[in-house]
């Protein structure tokens, strides 16, 4: 579930709110938005994906909110660690170029 | 009484307009947003000459085709097109084969009897040539396809977010309008018949109509919110609307597929446990469990109430593997990453997420090549609509989803342009009206209405246990389904809005009907075929090697539709 908005990261882009699948979080006028509506997460990571400046973190536990404190996540090094895997940072190229499903478990074309 | 009922709510509705627009807050959220359906009251209304619901691929697909062929179109996404649904998530097989004979012979031939020999030949032939047709595009489109050291291109594997991001982009460019946050929650009519939806936009609080000639439906699955990857959003409400509009259903029975995932997690991504071993507690091997054909004994295993571990030490002295299947899969490891857990070291535990008819192959009945529904004007097309053409009664795997959302997406968004331009509707009367359906409709009992949380577990309680929905039998079916139509009967007047949540209520609603379709079916269905395990009658019967159509809301109809297949 999503668990934690790093607030002094966030830029109020509120592409988060915008792509949120089960709209999980909350514009506000003029400040960072919430998360409103934990319990309609579905664990898909796609707002840590979309989020420009690694300023979200999904817990990987899809049926119960899990506390992490952000001084502890950070020195985790996995915030942001899904956009980087998939190679949407800035600067960076897609991984999907270097998908090598064809090379090991799609042999056949299934 | 009546006219005294409408002065107040007239009142009401002018008192909230104020709310709305003096607070943008939660407030605006507690408006009854049934009312304003009801009376026809539309914050925003639009038109286009073909509406396509759901923005995962089959409804880009499309809106794609739809527009290619010179209609206006707009796409409404539940949640936001290019995240939503079981696509975007995840990494995608697809069903992609050269056009090499042989090659597209053995594909063929490979999945009939899985499927119980309840799939169609033509229809195989012409979705390979579509999707092989359609991915090549894609490529055109720029999609990043993996090239080898030979220069040879790679199109047999679709990362969901990539594919998705482009595909909202050519949307966009193609000036196709997309309304995000906007499920819709009803479908309109006029003298014609199906002529656009109505819904709220769960971001504004808005009422929005959407007038149209033709409609395409591709909403996905029902996944009965299990919190399978992608899936919470698939909760059958493209079903509720055909059947509403007096669609048909086809293949129900096979919608009970579960997906193995780690305990903790949403990643129901099965391709990589061909390289686990299944364990109990105490680290002795589970005989037979496996992901493809031993998912049953984990099922048996977990139903005694034991806990089962996995651990893909198959792959655990073959560095370079586990290098590219990080980069196959990149959320398959972040779940194991920000446990803690290597995956190939240690042992985590397992269970399974019910996928229903998202998974399976169950949906609305396509009755000609358009994927036309019975219901002129209403086209279907995606996980929304029966996948048994390609498949029969199995899939297993996303490449053949995904694959028959690009073709039926690219073949209804062609009919339903077609259709809409082929006649001039403002010729016609084109006043919008409703129907009362469920969860929105005048009716009004004394008592407090059934919560739709309520029913939802109710509905989970019947789907999702292995004893009644994966290993079947008449006795476990029967008594579900009597307590499912026993909701059905109280929810039809009495599941109402409350606190806004009208879009929970209509899924609600959504999901309590798919249940009943899927048991009424599997109960029909007396053998054992494709994923559709009887357990009362645990062999295929020759004698019922055809499809089952499924109808009706208060009263389902199932018949048996016996045409020949052209299975070979």
């Amino acid at each position: 579930m999503i668990q934690v908005l790093l607030e002094e990261r966030c830029v109020k882009c509120n592409l988060c709110v915008n792509i949120c699948p089960t709209n999980v979080f909350e514009k506000r006028k003029g400040e960072v938005p919430v998360i409103s509506r934990q319990d309609d997460c579905q664990t898909c990571y796609m707002c840590e994906l979309y989020c420009p400046v690694d300023a979200l973190y999904v817990a990987p536990n899809a049926d119960e909110a899990v506390e992490i404190s952000e001084q502890e996540l950070l020195t985790t090094g996995l915030v942001g660690s899904y956009r980087t895997n998939m190679g949407w940072q800035k600067g960076q190229k897609p991984v999907a170029a270097q998908d090598p499903a064809y090379k090991f478990y799609l042999p056949s074309g299934v | 009484m009546e006219v005294s009922f409408h002065f107040l709510w007239e009142f009401e509705f002018k008192k909230v307009k104020t709310i709305l627009n003096d607070e943008k807050g939660m407030d605006k959220m507690a408006f009854n947003h049934s009312e304003k359906l009801i009376n026809q009251i539309y914050d925003v209304s639009f038109k286009a000459d073909v509406l396509v619901i759901g923005g995962g691929p089959a409804g880009a697909w499309a809106a794609l085709s739809a527009k290619k062929n010179g209609a206006t179109v707009i796409l409404v996404d539940k949640g936001y097109c290019g995240t939503s649904g079981a696509t975007a998530p995840s990494g995608n097989g697809v069903w992609y084969i050269p056009p090499d004979k042989e090659k597209r012979e053995e594909a063929m031939r490979s999945r009939e009897a899985l499927g119980g020999f309840l799939s169609e030949r033509k229809w195989m032939k012409r979705v390979l040539e579509q999707t092989y047709e359609s991915v090549n595009q894609l490529a055109e489109w720029g999609y990043p396809f993996p090239v080898d050291e030979n220069g040879v291109v790679h199109k047999r594997s679709l990362q969901g977010p990539e594919y998705m991001r482009l595909m909202r982009r050519k949307l966009v460019k193609s000036k196709v309008k997309i309304l995000d946050h906007s499920p819709a929650l009803e479908l309109l009519y006029d003298s014609n018949g199906v002529a656009g939806a109505a819904g709220v936009n769960t971001q504004t609080g808005e009422t929005w109509s959407v007038q149209a000639s033709s409609i395409v439906i591709a909403s996905g699955g029902c996944a009965f919110l299990s919190k399978a990857l992608g899936c919470n959003v698939l909760t059958g409400d493209g079903y509720l609307l055909a059947s509403e509009a007096g669609a048909e259903f086809s293949g129900m029975e096979f919608s009970n597929a579960y997906a193995i995932t780690p305990k903790f997690s949403s990643i129901t991504k099965t391709a990589f446990y061909q390289w686990a071993s299944f364990t109990y507690e105490d680290g002795t091997i589970i005989e037979g469990a496996g992901s493809h054909k031993g998912r049953s004994i984990i099922a048996k295993t977990l139903q005694k109430g034991k806990k089962v571990f996995a651990q893909l030490d198959k792959a655990k002295d073959n560095p370079e593997l586990q290098k590219w299947m990080r980069i196959a899969q990149p959320n398959f490891f972040l779940q194991f990453d920000r446990m803690g857990i290597n995956p190939f070291e240690d042992r985590f535990e397992v269970t399974l997420r019910l996928e229903g008819t998202v998974r399976g192959t169950g949906g609305i009945r396509i009755i000609d090549e358009t994927c036309a529904t019975s219901v002129p004007g209403l086209f279907a097309a995606g996980d929304a609509t029966t996948r048994e053409l390609i498949c029969g009664g199995f899939t297993g795997g996303g490449s053949y989803n995904a694959a028959w959302a690009i073709s039926s997406g690219y073949w209804s968004g062609e009919a339903a342009a077609k259709y809409a331009l082929s006649f001039n509707r403002n010729n016609l009367d084109r006043t919008l009206s409703r129907k009362q359906v469920i969860g929105i409709n005048e009716q009004r009992t004394s008592h407090n209405g059934l919560d739709a949380n309520e029913v939802i577990r109710h509905v989970q309680a019947e789907v999702m246990p292995f004893d009644i929905n994966l290993f079947r039998t008449e006795e476990k079916l029967s008594s579900s389904l009597q307590r499912l139509h026993s909701i059905w009967h109280e929810a039809k007047t009495s599941l109402k809005e409350n606190k806004g949540n009208i879009v929970r209520v209509r899924e609600a609603a959504a999901m309590l009907a798919t249940s009943r379709w899927m048991y009424t079916a599997a109960l029909e269905r007396k053998e054992t075929r494709g994923m559709h395990k009887r357990l009362d009658f645990p062999k295929i019967d020759e004698n019922q090697q055809h499809r089952l159509i499924t109808s009706g809301l208060d009263e389902i109809k199932v018949t048996a539709d016996t045409h020949n297949f052209q299975t070979v």
